[in-house]
């Protein structure tokens, strides 16, 4: 029961993000709202381990975690040096 | 002390649950890509964390809790680190932050 | 200290490997020990192991800083879910140049994900001895411009 609550809000949210991914009029928007969405999945498999009473579900949370952030950095970099790329400028600019 | 923790972890959870409606609602309702990530950071910080907390009280000392433990870790360093790519990226790609004064251009329906 | 330093690494990665393995049989115990060992020394010939992965001389400040900043992240994004359900959504980004006093690498970084991981204010872009700031609010801005965050990263950093 408790558990049904708090999955319900995180499928909610779920929704309104997904709506702003399909509205968001720039590529970012839509990354953002995947990378927030990516957090929900954590979140709902971290649950989901004591809704099923399996504990491998935490370990699967874990692996779509790393997932999450190689994916979110992998499209930034693609529509960061995609086509307006010129790799040499922008790493001279980007000196971390 | 079980019935205790049961409640404070059910208090936990539902307030983490309300901060991450909170958060998508922000993410759909604000104007600007900036602003939206704002939002979003609630969602990555605060609702995450109580969830969290709330599950750690759940299942109490055992070797899940320490797994949580590691999620909740991986959520604190990634989440920023991801934050600040995409914001970067935009920057550089040229996302001009909205302004009030600049109207209903780039507003959301809300 | 270069040894110590690799022996923490090695202790630190079978912590992890016992974490997320929960079977404490002899064998596997000993396999998780002797991955642990070559993953270090592999690490060691290809040169990808040094200070910045593994921040040793960090540990110390870092027990009081995060406290402190759990505090402030459970202050502003209260904040930010005020402005966010505020019927008239009254927010006023500013887009601000932040000095960091930080030195290392470590301390940079710590300093901008802290910045970041504060609901309210993002890390932009580093340049030089400057982050540019994207904050929600003004008053967020003016907030961070009083420097307390970067006072308390500088010292956390100065203790090693």
């Amino acid at each position: 029961m408790m558990y049904a609550v708090v999955v319900g809000a995180l499928l909610v949210s779920l929704c309104l993000l997904l709506v702003r991914a399909l509205l968001g009029p720039t590529v970012f928007d839509r990354a953002l709202a995947g990378n927030a969405v990516g957090t929900m999945a954590m979140l709902l498999l971290a649950i989901f381990q004591f809704v099923s009473g399996r504990p491998e579900f935490v370990d699967l949370a874990l692996v779509y975690g790393l997932l999450n952030i190689v994916g979110t950095i992998a499209v930034q970099k693609f529509f960061r040096y995609g086509d307006l790329g010129e790799p040499g400028v922008a790493d001279e600019e980007h000196r971390l | 002390m079980s019935a205790a923790i049961d409640i404070l972890s059910m208090i936990l959870m539902g307030a983490g649950g309300v901060f991450c409606v909170i958060g998508a609602f922000g993410v759909l309702r604000m104007p600007g890509f900036y602003t939206r990530m704002h939002a979003a950071s609630v969602i990555d910080t605060l609702g995450a964390s109580l969830i969290i907390v709330g599950l750690v009280l759940q299942s109490g000392f055992t070797l899940a809790s320490g797994k949580l433990l590691i999620l909740w870790l991986l959520i604190f360093f990634c989440s920023p680190t991801a934050s600040h790519s995409l914001a970067n990226a935009a920057h550089r790609r040229g996302v001009t932050p909205w302004q009030p004064d600049q109207g209903a251009k780039s507003s959301s329906k809300n | 200290m270069h040894r110590f330093h690799s022996i923490s690494v090695v202790i630190s990665l079978f912590v992890f490997w016992l974490v997320l393995s929960g079977y404490f049989t002899p064998f596997l115990v000993t396999v998780g020990l002797v991955s642990s060992v070559l993953v270090v020394l592999f690490a060691h010939r290809m040169s990808v192991i040094d200070r910045e992965g593994h921040p040793l001389e960090f540990r110390a400040g870092v027990w009081s800083y995060w406290p402190w900043l759990v505090v402030e992240i459970v202050k502003s994004a209260w904040t930010v879910s005020k402005l966010i359900v505020h019927p008239r959504l009254p927010i006023t980004p500013t887009m601000t140049r932040v000095k960091m006093s930080q030195t290392s690498a470590v301390g940079q970084v710590t300093y901008a994900n802290s910045i970041t991981l504060t609901p309210g204010t993002i890390s932009v872009a580093i340049e030089g001895d400057e982050i540019l700031v994207h904050a929600l609010t003004q008053a967020g801005a003016e907030d961070l411009a009083g420097g307390e965050m970067d006072r308390r990263v500088s010292a956390c950093e100065a203790r090693a």
